[in-house]
């Protein structure tokens, strides 16, 4: 069947009324986490999860697509009334939109940001649904080896590529690939660095890292800080609606950003952030009114929004087609299916093409219920922004818990007579590594791609070499491994010579964009 | 937290070199499991310690770099660490970890509740501790009911039928 046949299949799966209240509560439910400040789609989709865990693979991953777009919604909104952006995708869309928010614009601030990602999800799922069977087609005649490469481009570009420090970031990433390493091999069925522990033989839950780094590490960085930001909520004054004037800037910004922020999420890559960046780069460039950019141009927050949601929307494409997370919500999303059984990939496409193919058409559906949805209750997600900190972190902080222990409720450790669970006393020591990371300038997501990338990179090293009887020159003997290396190593270097050659001007850029 | 401005004063920074000092640990640590394992001989050229090994040995020239890096000073200023909320949050996860399995999801995340509410400056306890029960029961109620999730049951949940 071609592509459009399945992706109408898909959307007939999808339309059912079991199927659309799925993923009505998780719309819901994502952008009700992902509006609380401080939680960015990564520890929305961590979070929430366990809440699908009882469900089937099909309805759990509908209500997975609700909540990851609803997450990344919820994200913006967030950016645009409080400047403190949860994640850092969302940083482009608070410095145009807060400044917008702050002039009494904050309504259409929110509906082209609404609108723009509406656009961008539509256009960029179709392209999903297009492009990948093309990846597919093509992966299916990757080696192990090349499999391999493909990882450490993966590898380089989420941990060295972006970010203040190459050294830091592959630090994380080291973090992470280390921590893959406990538990039982797959394949040899031998126990690796778990000290006796038989909670370890498991390994490392993906879910509870990402929440203890994310949820617990932030509260911990927030609870620490001695100096007390202000943090205001703006007010959404007057009308919602977009003025005949806003449409006509924000239609091509929209598309732009579309066609910019796709293809660099589809790119094994990583980071959403760096497709906003380019769009809003663009979009200064390009303005008719460059002197009101820094000042609250519409253009500044329709552009890099629609990016953001289109390169989400693109890292589908490498996580489906080749099972390769690049960014920290695709790889909880990975644990999500790995929780079913099912390894994204080409076989899966192949051999579970109606689960592939409802996931991509609920996708859409999600897409234009939070469109529906959002625009009226824009009031219901501001009233979330404005609860105070004690009762947020305390409420995050509770559900951080519970979502760890309905992944895994064994009270299996003893303190003298004291049953506690062991998955809790994890969750609170990364808690504690993520505060560290955070407070040394260490980035997060590579250690969460590094924890779940890890041992898939594993397999594919141990497949090539095994096929090759040992001999390690198989890893550099395909046209595409070589290539794929050559790409990685230019991922490494070319920022490296930036950094030394132009750290003062950014810096002094930074310094002039402050307020 | 850190606030992304580099550390002005370019001083070696003792508190870096503890981190490339626990990295250099870690690796030792991976390297010293991995030895013990008994690996047949014809596993020997691409067996479950190869990876280990490569990790082990990356951990090793972070750390080098990590030392240097604290040497030269580069890591990003750090704010001043306001301790007593940090002792709050980190005590209320430890309580709740310590109740849960015998007192029920309600009764250990309510403490949980309080002590984070308290580390933020929201008081006093016994107002707190009544609204995390509440809270936390109804979350109890509508997860393991509802849901079908798997939350530990103290004396007061074995009441709901």
């Amino acid at each position: 069947m071609d592509t459009f046949g399945l992706l109408a299949d898909g959307l007939l799966a999808a339309i059912q009324v079991q199927n659309l209240l799925y993923a009505l509560l998780g719309v819901t439910l994502g952008t009700a986490v992902g509006v609380l400040p401080g939680i960015g789609p990564a520890l929305t989709v961590a979070l929430l999860l366990p809440v699908t865990y009882r469900l089937d693979p099909t309805g759990s991953l509908i209500m997975f697509a609700g909540i990851y777009y609803g997450g990344m919604y919820g994200g913006s909104t967030t950016s645009i009334l409080l400047n403190t952006p949860g994640e850092s995708a969302s940083i482009v869309t608070a410095l145009e939109g807060n400044k917008m928010a702050r002039k009494g614009r904050g309504g259409p601030a929110l509906a082209t940001a609404a609108i723009g990602s509406f656009i961008a999800g539509l256009i960029a799922t179709f392209a999903l649904a297009f492009v990948a069977p093309w990846v597919v087609k093509a992966a299916l005649a990757f080696g192990p080896a090349d499999y391999f490469a493909l990882m450490v481009l993966a590898f380089v570009t989420v941990s060295a590529a972006f970010g203040d420090s190459a050294l830091r970031g592959i630090t994380a990433l080291f973090i992470g690939l280390g921590l893959g390493i406990i538990g039982i091999d797959l394949q040899t069925g031998q126990a690796r660095l778990s000290f006796g522990i038989p909670d370890l033989l498991d390994g490392i839950e993906v879910t509870t890292l990402a929440v203890a780094l994310f949820a617990i590490g932030e509260t911990l960085a927030i609870a620490s800080s001695t100096s007390s930001l202000k943090e205001e909520v703006l007010a959404v004054k007057g009308s919602v609606w977009m003025t005949a004037q806003d449409w006509k800037r924000s239609w091509p910004a929209w598309l732009r950003g579309t066609f910019i922020g796709f293809p660099i999420g589809a790119m094994p890559a990583g980071g959403a952030e760096i497709g906003t960046f380019f769009s809003y780069a663009a979009e200064r460039k390009l303005s008719k009114h460059p002197e009101e950019f820094g000042e609250g141009a519409i253009e500044g927050v329709a552009g890099p929004e629609a990016a953001n949601n289109a390169s989400a929307a693109g890292t589908l494409v490498p996580l489906l087609t080749l099972g390769l997370p690049t960014s920290a919500t695709a790889a909880i999303m990975l644990a999500g299916f790995q929780q079913f059984g099912l390894q994204p990939g080409p076989l899966l496409f192949t051999n579970n093409a109606p689960l592939v193919w409802s996931l991509v058409a609920s996708l859409l559906v999600a897409n234009l219920m939070l469109l529906v949805l959002n625009l009226p209750l824009i009031g219901l997600w501001v009233k979330l922004l404005t609860i105070p900190k004690p009762w947020l972190y305390a409420g995050i902080l509770t559900f951080a818990t519970l979502g760890t222990l309905g992944a895994n409720g064994a009270m299996s450790g003893r303190l003298g007579p004291i049953p506690f669970s062991f998955e809790l006393l994890i969750l609170l020591a990364f808690g504690i590594l993520g505060f560290i990371l955070r407070r040394f300038g260490y980035p997060i997501a590579p250690v969460v791609i590094g924890l779940i990338l890890g041992p898939l990179s594993e397999q594919q090293l141990r497949r090539a070499l095994a096929i090759s009887q040992g001999d390690p020159l198989v890893l550099v003997s395909s046209p595409i491994a070589i290539t794929l290396y050559i790409i990685a190593a230019i991922a490494l270097l070319v920022p490296l010579y930036f950094r030394l050659r132009g750290k003062g001007a950014l810096l002094q850029q930074m310094a002039s964009d402050e307020d | 937290m850190s606030l992304g401005e580099p550390n002005l004063s370019r001083r070696p920074d003792g508190a870096a070199f503890v981190i490339a000092l626990v990295l250099a640990a870690i690796a030792a640590v991976i390297i010293w499991q991995t030895s013990l394992m008994r690996v047949p001989p014809i596993q020997a050229k691409v067996g479950p310690t190869v990876f280990p090994y490569v990790i082990a040995v990356g951990l090793i020239v972070l750390s080098i770099g990590t030392a240097f890096s604290a040497f030269r000073g580069s890591f990003p200023a750090r704010e001043k660490i306001n301790y007593r909320p940090v002792l709050w949050v980190v005590g209320g996860l430890l309580a709740q970890m310590l109740l849960i399995g015998w007192a029920g999801f309600s009764i250990g995340s309510a403490v949980l509740f309080a002590f984070v509410a308290k580390g933020f400056g929201r008081g006093p306890l016994w107002m707190t501790l009544p609204i995390g029960f509440v809270l936390a029961f109804v979350i109890w109620f509508i997860f393991s009911r509802g849901l079908q999730l798997s939350l530990p049951a103290g004396p007061l949940e074995r009441l709901i039928p």
